[in-house]
């Protein structure tokens, strides 16, 4: 068992769910158009990731094995379900520009993946420890990636304008693949040449046709 | 039928679930390493695609929308939508346990190539992406069905594409910070404004 410290800051940079792990891709591009967007998607994955986690960690004992994707599916589909209503109540624009991106939270990979490969085998404070980790970890490429989208997209930051746009009047021509969908992945892969220029032990191995992880290694092919 | 056939490339090519909505990322760059596997999933994609999205166009407008439970006495007032994310996942992760067991008993040969993706299908975010969509956008059954066979072929054909160009891409000296996850990802990128070009397409 690992310390709690590392429990909580080993997914920030070390092991983080979106740059190492290849968990909750799906999500971490759609949502980052706009700052204001991507801290609520943050914020939403926080709390269905750490509930979920803690609820599936209680009653790990208790799962059967052969139905235990079912179970965490509803555990965790009844935590977005709360999420999802509460969006919609308090901040209907947010939860309208989301749109099916609260829902998809079900099947991002980061929940399945801390539910199947911690919480299961662990008790509920480490496994607290380690949602509230991870979700930071996946907050911050979020919120990263979102910063660059939206402030060289759109030359603002969180609706603020920062580079006046020449649609404005200002001297700034946004850059219109930003805040497309291509710019996002290039700039997920910079991110991830960035962190791994600085860490160079995350680096793959050189890859070769042939050199598969077998297909019923489940962690890696969700 | 020409809406059908303008939705169904809409669906394949222009609003390509993988590469438009980032759906089923996760699988997307993990089993896209070689063709054939790569192949293997887009095909149990659409299947599964083509299966649960007009399957869940049936539930919600038999029981979850509002009005949808008027043909039972004094329903006409109950609105069950909030428990829609509930009865699409469930829908999804039941169907594809009876498929797998139905593949599994009449077509063994079948079970062997497509039988140990149907299980990560279950989590794969571009089939509740489609079912979603399918609420959101308030389609009829004819439409949820083409539309489920559409982005799974699209899916299918993103996936197949990206596994052809990491085989070729091996033979390539990618810088070693940039090597597995962080070049495919621009690869993605940049195949991604490829499948733009699409957008404007009115048939």
């Amino acid at each position: 068992m690992s310390k709690p410290r590392e429990i909580l800051l080993d997914p920030l940079i070390d092991n983080n769910p979106i740059g190492l792990q290849v968990l909750g891709i799906c999500s971490a591009l759609a949502v980052t158009t706009k700052m204001e967007t991507a801290v609520v998607m943050s914020l939403a994955v926080l709390f269905v990731l750490t509930t979920s986690t803690v609820v599936v960690s209680v009653l790990r004992a208790l799962i059967p094995a052969s139905v235990r994707i079912i179970t965490q599916l509803t555990i965790i589909a009844s935590m977005v379900m709360v999420a999802d209503q509460f969006l919609r109540a308090y901040l209907y624009e947010i939860s309208l520009q989301l749109s099916v991106f609260v829902g998809l939270i079900i099947t991002n990979c980061i929940i399945m993946g801390r539910a199947e490969a911690f919480a299961m085998q662990n008790k509920p404070w480490p496994t607290f420890l380690d949602a509230l980790g991870n979700s930071a970890g996946y907050a911050l490429v979020l919120i990263v990636v979102a910063a660059f989208r939206e402030l060289f997209g759109s030359g603002s930051l969180f609706g603020i304008t920062i580079l006046p746009t020449t649609s404005m009047g200002g001297w700034y021509e946004p850059n219109g693949l930003m805040v497309l969908a291509p710019g996002a992945f290039i700039l997920i892969g910079c991110f991830i040449w960035a962190v791994r220029t600085i860490r160079p032990e995350q680096n793959e191995e050189e890859f070769h046709v042939g050199a598969l992880p077998e297909p019923g290694y489940e962690g890696d092919l969700r | 039928m020409e809406h059908y056939l303008s939705l169904a490339t809409k669906a394949i090519f222009v609003e390509n679930m993988a590469l438009a909505f980032f759906l089923g990322m996760c699988s997307f760059l993990a089993v896209s390493r070689k063709v054939g596997t790569s192949l293997g999933l887009g095909l149990a994609v659409i299947f599964v695609l083509g299966l649960t999205t007009p399957l869940n166009q049936i539930l919600t407008k038999t029981f979850l929308e509002e009005g949808a439970l008027s043909w039972l006495p004094g329903g006409e007032s109950v609105n069950l939508s909030f428990l829609s994310y509930l009865v699409l996942i469930g829908t999804i992760a039941a169907a594809v346990q009876i498929v797998e067991m139905a593949i599994d008993r009449f077509a063994p040969a079948l079970y062997g190539s497509l039988g140990v993706f149907l299980p990560l299908i279950a989590v794969n975010c571009a089939i509740l992406g489609g079912s979603l969509f399918m609420v959101q956008r308030d389609y009829t059954l004819g439409e949820a069905t083409v539309f489920g066979l559409g982005s799974g072929i699209g899916w299918a054909l993103a996936i197949v594409a990206l596994a052809s160009i990491r085989e070729r891409m091996s033979y390539s000296d990618v810088p070693p910070a940039l090597r597995g996850l962080g070049i495919t990802f621009i690869t993605v990128g940049l195949m991604a404004i490829g499948f733009m070009s699409f957008s404007g397409i009115q048939l």
